[in-house]
């Protein structure tokens, strides 16, 4: 038990009390948990201004005798309760019932020495805190969550990086982000999560769709960013962080800032900003690769046993430059690129982000409210605004040098409420719905045909979830969610392109208008989804658990896989969405195996995983333009299954050294055709000795070691394309993964101190120690240059 | 309960906004596109022109563009060449070829002959005296057919061995536009 926890439980306020001089009355009452009325015993009840306490006994009665006054004022608090003070006229009564908040979920947030602080008792969930948090200030969301085992990445170049979960990504990630769900244009491949991962205390990552209480669509899994927490007492407090790192020159600041008042109210505000120029891998730089990412945040509210609110609101501008040499023009740029060594344009180092880059500024707005009631529950009302503009800027000429060649602004509003009830903590119920919707405004005046078109979304979705505890040991989760999608677009559809893909035959009741060489067109497609998931938790006893996990989800295709039509420059590829496809269907199921005490930890997690009608981009063609030949991906339907293992194993040799190993190792195969799944991450293993003595001014020192193997389970999408120029057929070499690679990194940190009570924790660290050479099978740019080399980074963070 | 109260307007008015948006989107005007190359080759000795033509009315859409070669190509013969660029979804038909000569710095032609039917050289150059093979001439040998690929490539390395003289292979940059013709010198 932490001091913290004390001073959050016994909180005492002291008043006046008037002087009577009738010393025989007598006072007694009952205590009592809010939720569920059960008695509380070793509550202690102060009477306030004197020296008379009582404690509750096993029924949580109390009594006070020989009083002297009639008005006074009690204070009530309990080791695992918030603390509450009532006032006393005996003359009206002379029995009370005390209702105490047993307030477990929110203590456990204050004490950061504690193990768990879970969303669920019966899911493949990893908390990430943030101590680990903060080493990734300069990266990103999707940097962070890898360290969790079975959690990888698509990329790219180096900035852009998206969270891959047991292999899957994009719209089959679901991102939680203080209880708003980001809606952020995350189908594409090259556009990252819009977090601040600076706004988050801890994220919470869950494999497979088992929070149906966020949505029934998430098949890989659920992302739960939490911002600071705030408990009931006069305090301020605050974060700041400075950070530096020698590839890109970059550098970046944090600062949180806390007020909370012990009636409930609080108010919090963060700004965060960094910047890096070019980065360089061990033998050339890479030019136009920078990033400028500024982001503020800012929330107030009340939080009362019985009642609160907040008031949300952040802000995030990401702009980041894309390697100059990946933007290229047709097939045998293509060839050129992935023939040659290095990139084909290298400039002197600079902080300039100029074209192909991307502008994209996030924007949330969150409201919420909540009532509780006594043997009840807890009601919540939530209303979200989201508003994602994103720019894309591409090589282009004349009068269109700078104008962006995407601009899409999609805006979202949700509503949403639940209903917790909770008065019997063995059996505790979840009910909520959902409504939302969608605007998708591309803007015509890029001069480039519109890749998504203007489209309005509908959503609604009911659900009830309820968590069971038939016995100490077992713990049973159990939920059912219906999902309502509706997309009603406007697409222009060039009318060769419209007959090419035969939708003549089975659209052309949609047509509203024919501009001759284009016809723009009315898609409209309603989506019914059921969603299922249970969860078991069985605790064996000797520190040993196990967690078994079935989930049904289904998700309805999203914009880019009905509607995308276009030439995508950074792939030399044009893709190709289709009106027909269908909703994707999940059924996983995963088991946990977890052995957890003070000298070690054993994890392993293993899932498989079924996929009816898994929408896929696939190479099917060649088409040839004026710029040359281009293969033609399409977006398909196939049937998939993946499986793997996480593992992750810690183990303490003594009070100053710790070893661990994470490890994990998946496949996927699309088992309509018999082949590898494209994308699917590699065995990849992590090992860290750590050495550790606190009173060395809390030093830690840490090697680790990261092997990732060359993926050997790969489609073989490579083609020919005919070279004009040569009056030959060449391979166009697009599949085969790059070589095995490894990294050394190393770290260490201490506490310095600047005055009796204050310190600044000081973390100096390098990435890629060896300055391996090396290219990773999931960077969209590996065709164009290596990944990034050493790295040498310093972090400076004050907590005041 | 004023936080419910006002939830809901919020919600409600956001409602309403979303019910008055149902205007159709606008047509994008395409400036930038390139549909449309054609050399035109007049022989210096006087005689018809021969025009070969390279046209993708759909720009990135599924038909492959409309190459046309007007004749053959007469033997042991110098032709005048002028390239022009043309993008044809705007009516009337803008000419880009205006757009590559302002940023000649950043633009080039090349002309790839095979089987040793002709040879091309540069008469117009940048402003730091670069080609830029929007002219040009071709000088045909002995009879045989061929192919010429003309390609239009944007940001090239100007000064990379062998572009200046129309060799592509070190040009890099981006190919703008790529059309392979087959010719017949008799």
């Amino acid at each position: 038990m932490s001091v913290k926890y004390y001073l959050t439980c016994l909180f005492l306020c002291f008043i006046n009390v008037t002087i009577s001089q009738n010393c025989n009355l007598k006072f007694q009452g009952i205590v009592k948990d809010f939720h569920d009325g059960t008695p509380i015993e070793g509550a202690y009840i102060k009477m306030e201004g004197s020296n008379l306490y009582a404690i509750s006994d096993e029924r949580g009665n109390f009594v006070f005798n020989n009083i002297c006054t009639v008005n006074f004022k009690v204070s009530v608090s309990h080791v695992s309760c918030d603390s509450k003070t009532v006032t006393i006229n005996l003359n009206k009564k002379s029995f009370i019932e005390i209702r105490l908040e047993h307030h477990i979920e929110e203590l456990i947030e204050v004490n950061v020495t504690s193990k768990v602080n879970k969303k669920s008792k019966t899911a493949q969930e990893t908390v990430i805190k943030s101590d680990v948090l903060e080493r990734y200030s300069s990266l990103s969301l999707g940097d962070a969550i890898k360290e969790i085992p079975g959690i990888s990445s698509i990329n790219t170049g180096n900035s852009i990086v998206k969270p891959v979960i047991n292999g899957l990504h994009s719209s089959r990630i679901l991102i939680m982000t203080n209880n708003v769900r980001l809606q952020d244009q995350e189908w594409g491949i090259e556009h990252a999560p819009n977090i601040d991962i600076n706004s988050a205390e801890s994220i919470s990552l869950i494999k497979g769709a088992n929070a149906l209480e966020f949505g029934g669509d998430a098949l890989g899994g659920v992302i739960i960013v939490n911002p600071s927490r705030t408990f009931n007492k006069d305090s301020i407090f605050g974060k700041t962080m400075l950070n530096g790192h020698s590839n890109g020159k970059g550098y970046g600041f944090n600062t949180t800032l806390t007020k909370t008042f012990s009636k409930g109210f609080y108010i919090n505000g963060q700004v965060s900003h960094k910047q890096t120029g070019d980065y360089k891998t061990p033998d050339y730089l890479l030019t136009n690769t920078g990033s400028k990412k500024t982001g503020f945040s800012a929330f107030t509210g009340l939080k009362k046993l019985e009642y609160g609110f907040e008031v949300y609101y952040s802000y995030l501008k990401n702009k980041i430059a894309i390697l100059r040499s990946s933007h290229i023009g047709n097939v045998e740029d293509l060839v050129n690129a992935i023939n040659s060594d290095e990139p084909t344009i290298i400039n002197d180092f600079s902080y300039d982000i100029n074209a192909p880059k991307q502008e994209v500024i996030h924007q949330i707005f969150k409201a919420n409210y909540y009532l509780r009631f006594k043997n009840f529950g807890k009601l919540d009302v939530q209303y979200d605004y989201q508003n994602n503009h994103r720019f894309e800027f591409d090589i282009r000429r004349g009068d269109d040098r700078d104008n962006a060649a995407i601009d899409l602004e999609l805006q979202s509003h949700t509503f949403k409420s639940t209903l917790k009830l909770d008065s019997n903590s063995d059996n505790i119920y979840k009910i909520g719905l959902l409504a939302g919707y969608q605007d998708n405004y591309a803007n015509p005046g890029t001069g480039v045909r519109r890749l998504i078109p203007d489209y309005q979304k509908f959503d609604f979705g009911i659900f009830s979830i309820g968590n069971f505890k038939p016995s100490e040991k077992l713990a049973i989760d159990i939920g059912v969610r219906y999902d309502f999608n509706r997309i009603n677009a406007k697409k222009f559809y060039q009318t060769s392109r419209w007959i090419e893909r035969g939708y003549n035959d089975d659209f052309s009741d949609i047509i509203i208008e024919d501009f001759g060489t284009q016809l723009l067109v009315k898609p409209s497609f309603d989506f019914h989804s059921v969603s299922v998931s249970t969860g078991l938790s069985y605790d064996l006893g000797k520190n040993r658990s196990v967690l078994f996990n079935y989930g049904l989800s289904n998700r309805a295709p999203n914009a880019s896989e009905l509607f995308s039509d276009g030439l995508h420059h950074s792939a030399a590829r044009i893709e190709l969405g289709d009106l027909r496809i269908l909703k994707e269907t999940s059924n996983r199921i995963s088991g946990t195996y977890n052995y957890d005490s003070e000298k070690a930890t054993i994890t392993v997690e293993g899932f498989f995983n079924h996929i009816h009608n898994f929408i896929y981009l696939e190479p099917t063609g060649v088409e040839t333009t004026i710029r040359g030949s281009f293969p033609v991906w399409e977006y398909k339907q196939v049937n998939a299954i993946l499986f793997g293992a996480d593992l992750n194993m810690r183990y303490e040799i003594n009070r100053k050294f710790m070893v661990q190993n994470k490890s994990s190792f998946m496949k996927g195969e699309d088992v309509s055709s018999n082949r590898d799944l494209i994308d699917i991450p590699s065995l990849k293993t992590t090992n860290l000795v750590r050495f550790t003595n606190k009173k060395w001014s809390n030093f830690s020192a840490e090697i680790q070691s990261e092997l990732v193997f060359r993926q050997r389970n790969f489609p073989n999408n490579n083609f020919e394309a005919y070279i004009p120029r040569t009056d030959s057929f060449i391979l166009v070499d697009i599949s085969s993964p790059p070589p095995a690679y490894h990294l050394l990194n190393v770290r260490s940190d201490f506490d310095l101190k600047i005055s009796k009570k204050e310190n600044v924790r000081v973390a100096f660290s390098i990435n890629n120690l060896l300055n391996t050479s090396y290219r990773e099978n999931l960077n969209r740019l590996r065709y164009f240059a290596d990944e990034i080399g050493r790295n040498f980074s310093i972090q400076l963070i004050y907590n005041y | 309960m004023k936080t419910i109260k006002l939830l809901s307007i919020l919600f409600i008015s956001s409602l309403v906004f979303i019910s008055c948006s149902d205007e159709n989107p606008l047509p994008v005007n395409e400036e930038e596109v390139i549909t449309t190359m054609t050399a035109t080759l007049t022989p210096t000795g006087g005689g018809t022109a021969i025009v070969l033509k390279t046209q993708d009315l759909d720009g990135d859409g599924p038909n492959a563009p409309v190459i046309t070669v007007s004749n053959s190509l007469a033997i042991n013969t110098v032709y005048t060449g002028v390239m022009e660029v043309l993008n044809e979804t705007e009516s009337p038909a803008e000419d880009i070829t205006e757009e590559v000569l302002e940023e000649a710095l950043e633009h080039q032609f090349f002309f790839t002959p095979t089987n040793g039917i002709a040879t091309v050289a540069y008469t117009d150059t940048d402003s730091e005296g670069n080609p830029l093979g929007i002219q040009f001439t071709l000088t045909t040998t002995d009879a045989g057919s061929g192919t010429i690929t003309i390609s239009l490539v944007h940001e090239p390395e100007k000064t990379e061995p062998g572009v200046s003289s129309g060799d592509i292979t070190n040009a890099e940059g981006e190919t703008d536009i790529d059309a392979t013709f087959s010719i017949v010198v008799q």
